[in-house]
């Protein structure tokens, strides 16, 4: 194979692969708003990517967030990649074709800056498959400075450690003000001739505080496993990392131009973030613990965003997105004012998180207006009174009953409800009160809609627990009683002759959750899983026809051979408060007392209340962070003009 | 309580366009599937006033006519929309290209004013580009093809497996001639013409039946675009401009 040349298109090697390869049209870019820059106009090259296929990274909000930001900056370009199926990875390994960029197809390995978006742990094998594509080594100590800086960001970089070996940096909290920094960073080393080589560059990005550089830290152990202390190995690299907070949204109206990709993708919408951080304060919820304080976009910004998209994209469904977007101070407002806008273009609207009390049936009309009413999903997470309680979801049973028997009297035929199974203090009752509700919605439902055709389906999850929540100590229910309580819970609902009918479940069985809680509250020792692992073929983890229990669970007893701890002792070991916890150096603004003391109402099963609308809890963040909540309502109700555009029509 | 769909006011179909398209590039690797898609989010971006079935899910009124494989080319794609207002197709080609992505091109236009559409599109004229195969080896093998009276191939469908002749709806193969630069790389070139039959024989099918007939077997992918599709010429020799009626 011929050298390449640094930033070169090297499309026709891969298109001479496309032929023999499932859905190649995911490779190709050519997406309607993508951005292709000429590479020697940029000082700073990015490439971007979400570490999962196409279908599922292509439409991710924080990716396209980012590549917009680094496109408008006149020194800078970005580019996006995403995982390679195993078809083509084999090809591409066979002709030695190098991971790429689908916007102008050039080699990963080629830019300054990789950085890997994690919304779940499970996304790290293919981040390794990527590297190690790119022609960059995989572990960081490897690397030159003729290599990328790899960093990541998301929401599992709040616990970086497990891919502390393999990234160079994390960026921690929201993305869009960091990436600005770290471009200049870059921009100013290579200006100044690269002073330091890699490790210079590396420094200078610690001691600036924008993110976590591993190499920086030592970690160090007791005897029985447990973390002794993180220190930093230099005196100008701080002791803790903070999360970024991007404050006014409003200021930041991205993305601006959304991606149209031409293949078919899991979200196919114009989304519009209304807000971003939750304070409702569910327990288990990381990212409603993370994305502190609530910052809401106001109802202008929202509609101008939406209508300037829809212009751009040709979408016809509007999603407004946010942890919990009924929650927004102007939802009814906004949602009546756009339904109104675009009744009779063939525009939907939809809210995918709402939670039962703070929806109301109105809301669910003007979503509605179009005529489908095909299904509504409300999140109960606990299925008895206690449970809820325990995890700080405050929805009492009649608050849902009255929900869904509304819901049903509207005319709406199937509800959806989502559980949790294996939280803390859980017991089997707990789990069969999941039945019991579901038992009363169809009755109530029954006999609101005035007919028997009505269906209620559960869906339910294994509960993680996740760091930098009042649950990071809590010990993870091992999979043979997940699975067991699953079982007496369906048997539960199949034994009830009057209603069983009606009820559907859905569930997965608790092996993955074992995985994903080994990586989501693991420390540095679980990276030598996640490369064994890998090695043994590792790859698209989050899919449930490529994941296999057996091979992580082979790779962990290899590579925990010569330590004192295992498995179990990451996933189903509860923690002590002394203990030091492996992500206790990432700063989340949240108040280590304050999360504790959580952790001890959550076993009284007592509440918390919500800081927009109680008094605030002490949390920490707003203190820590310098920042407040941001919330309406602005008092506006009407929309701003739309866009005019050039007619057709003779 | 029955579930009715709900009374809309659906403005009516005055006018119904015909267009052509070309897929080029890197988006011959588009299926139809995905052409649809970005083919209804150009209508919503330019603005047509495009009209939509009654009913539960109402879909904007387009029909699209035996579409070219994925991972193929075509500068000859046709489909046929309705709108609710009458519009001139000049300025609905100019608007639908500029929305569509850069190689999904819109490249004619014309007002519908003749029946049977579909039944004028008879024939397609195909351009197959052989890197890595000598123009000497293939002539033999389209000899070998052309000379047999039937070439058997298989192909999956959604029925399963099924067996058919690739060869009788071959009217036309031409080896064509080129001047290469000394020292490029081989590549002979194809062009065919194949009649619209049932199931439809794909130059994929052609392929199969030089692999079968002559043992011929492109190192690469072979590059095929579609280049026409139209009515018959009656010398067989290619096809016509599938507009030419309603241009009048």
């Amino acid at each position: 194979m011929d050298a390449r040349v640094k930033g070169a298109s090297i499309f026709h090697e891969i298109e001479a692969l496309l032929p023999m390869v499932s859905k190649p049209i995911q490779y190709v870019g050519g997406e309607l708003n993508a951005v292709v820059k000429p590479w020697e106009d940029a000082e700073v090259r990015w490439a971007i990517m979400y570490p999962d296929a196409y279908e599922v990274g292509a439409p991710n909000q924080g990716v396209q967030i980012l590549y917009e930001v680094i496109n408008e900056l006149p020194n800078a370009l970005a580019e996006r990649t995403y995982s390679i199926w195993p078809d083509l990875e084999k090809l591409m390994r066979e002709a030695g074709v190098p991971q790429f960029t689908v916007d102008a197809h050039r080699s990963v390995g080629d830019f300054d800056l990789f950085g890997l978006s994690f919304s779940t742990e499970l996304g790290y094998t293919n981040m390794l498959t990527a590297i190690d594509l790119a022609g960059i080594p995989v572990f960081a100590k490897d690397r030159t400075s003729d290599h990328p800086v790899v960093i990541a960001g998301g929401h599992a970089a709040f616990n970086p450690e497990p891919i502390a070996d393999f990234i160079d940096a994390a960026v921690i909290g929201d993305g869009e003000e960091a990436v600005l920094k770290l471009t200049e960073l870059v921009q100013q080393w290579k200006r100044d001739g690269q002073p330091g080589g890699r490790d210079g560059l590396l420094l200078s990005i610690a001691t600036s505080g924008v993110a976590y550089v591993p190499k920086f830290y030592d970690v160090s152990y007791l005897p029985d496993g447990r973390i002794q202390r993180v220190v930093p190995t230099n005196p100008d690299v701080p002791w803790r990392v903070a999360k970024h907070t991007l404050m006014d949204l409003d200021a930041w109206p991205y993305p601006k131009a959304p991606l149209v990709p031409l293949a078919e993708t899991v979200h196919e919408r114009m989304s519009v973030e209304i807000f971003r951080g939750c304070t409702r304060g569910c327990r288990f919820c990381q990212a409603g613990m993370i994305t502190r304080p609530v910052r809401e976009r106001s109802i202008s910004t929202v509609a101008e965003m939406i209508d300037n998209g829809l212009c751009k994209t040709g979408y016809q469904e509007i999603g407004l997105l946010s942890l919990s977007s009924a929650d927004h101070s102007e939802i009814a407002e906004m949602s009546k004012a756009l339904a109104d806008r675009y009744e009779g273009d063939q525009t939907s609207l939809s809210l995918p998180s709402t939670r039962v009390d703070a929806f109301n049936i109105d809301l669910a009309n003007e979503l509605s207006r179009n005529g489908r009413r095909s299904g509504l999903t409300f999140a109960p997470e606990g299925g008895s009174e206690r449970m809820r309680n325990v995890i700080n979801k405050q929805v009492t049973e009649e608050d849902l009953i009255r929900t869904v028997s509304t819901a049903y009297g509207a005319g709406w035929r199937q509800v959806k409800l989502y559980f949790m199974c294996g939280l803390p203090t859980e017991t089997d009752e707990d789990v069969l009160q999941i039945a019991a509700l579901a038992r009363e919605v169809i009755r109530a439902g029954r006999e609101a809609a005035g007919t028997k055709d009505i269906r209620c389906t559960i869906s339910i999850g294994g509960f993680i627990p996740k760091p930098h929540t009042p649950f990071q100590w809590a010990a993870q229910l091992d999979h043979e009683t997940t699975d067991a309580r699953l079982r007496k819970l369906k048997e539960a609902i199949r034994a009830d002759k009057q209603f069983g009918k009606a009820i559907g479940m859905r569930y997965h069985d608790g092996k993955p959750g074992i995985v994903e809680g080994l990586l989501s509250r693991g420390d540095r020792r679980v990276g030598k899983v996640i490369h064994q692992a890998w090695l043994d073929g590792a790859r698209f983890d989050g899919w449930s026809e490529h994941f296999s229990y057996d091979r992580w669970m082979s790779a962990a007893e290899v590579a925990l051979a010569d330590e004192v701890i295992n498995v179990d002792w990451y996933t189903i070991r509860e923690r002590q408060q002394t203990e030091v916890l492996p992500w206790d150096h990432i700063d989340s603004g949240l108040d280590s007392e304050w999360l504790w003391e959580d952790w001890q109402a959550a076993i009284a099963e007592t509440g918390v209340g919500d800081c927009r609308w109680t008094p605030c809890s002490d949390c920490g963040v707003c203190d820590q962070m310098g920042t407040d909540i941001q919330v309406g309502p602005t008092g506006v109700t009407v929309l701003p003009m739309p866009i005019v555009r050039p007619s057709v029509v003779n | 309580m029955a579930r009715t769909a709900p009374v809309r006011d659906f403005a009516p179909t005055v006018q119904k366009l015909r267009l052509k398209y070309a897929k080029r590039g890197r988006l011959r690797f588009s299926s139809h599937r995905d052409f649809q898609r970005a083919f209804e989010r150009a209508l919503r971006r330019a603005n047509v006033p495009i009209a939509f079935s009654t009913g539960f899910s109402p879909h904007p009124k387009v029909s699209y006519n035996n579409a070219a494989p994925t991972g193929t080319a075509s500068e000859a794609e046709y489909i046929e929309i309705g709108v609710t207002v009458e519009c001139d197709p000049d300025r609905i080609r100019l608007a639908l290209d500029e929305a569509l992505p850069p190689g999904l091109d819109i490249v004619d236009a014309v007002v519908s004013n003749t029946p049977d559409f579909a039944a004028r599109l008879e024939a397609s004229e195909w351009h197959l580009e052989f890197p890595g195969v000598s123009t000497e080896d293939l002539t033999k093998a389209v000899a070998l093809f052309m000379g047999a009276s039937e070439v058997l191939v298989e192909r999956l469908m959604k029925t399963g497996i099924r067996t058919f002749d690739a060869r009788s709806a071959v009217v036309n193969a031409q080896i064509l001639q080129e001047a290469r630069t000394p020292g490029a790389p081989e590549c002979a070139i194809l062009t065919l013409v194949v009649r619209h039959s049932t199931p439809a024989v794909r130059p994929d099918d052609v392929l199969a039946a030089l692999r079968r007939v002559a043992d011929l077997v492109p190192p690469t992918p072979v590059r095929v675009t579609r280049l026409a599709q139209g009515p018959l010429a009656p010398d067989g020799q290619g096809v016509g401009d599938p507009f030419a009626l309603d241009r009048g």
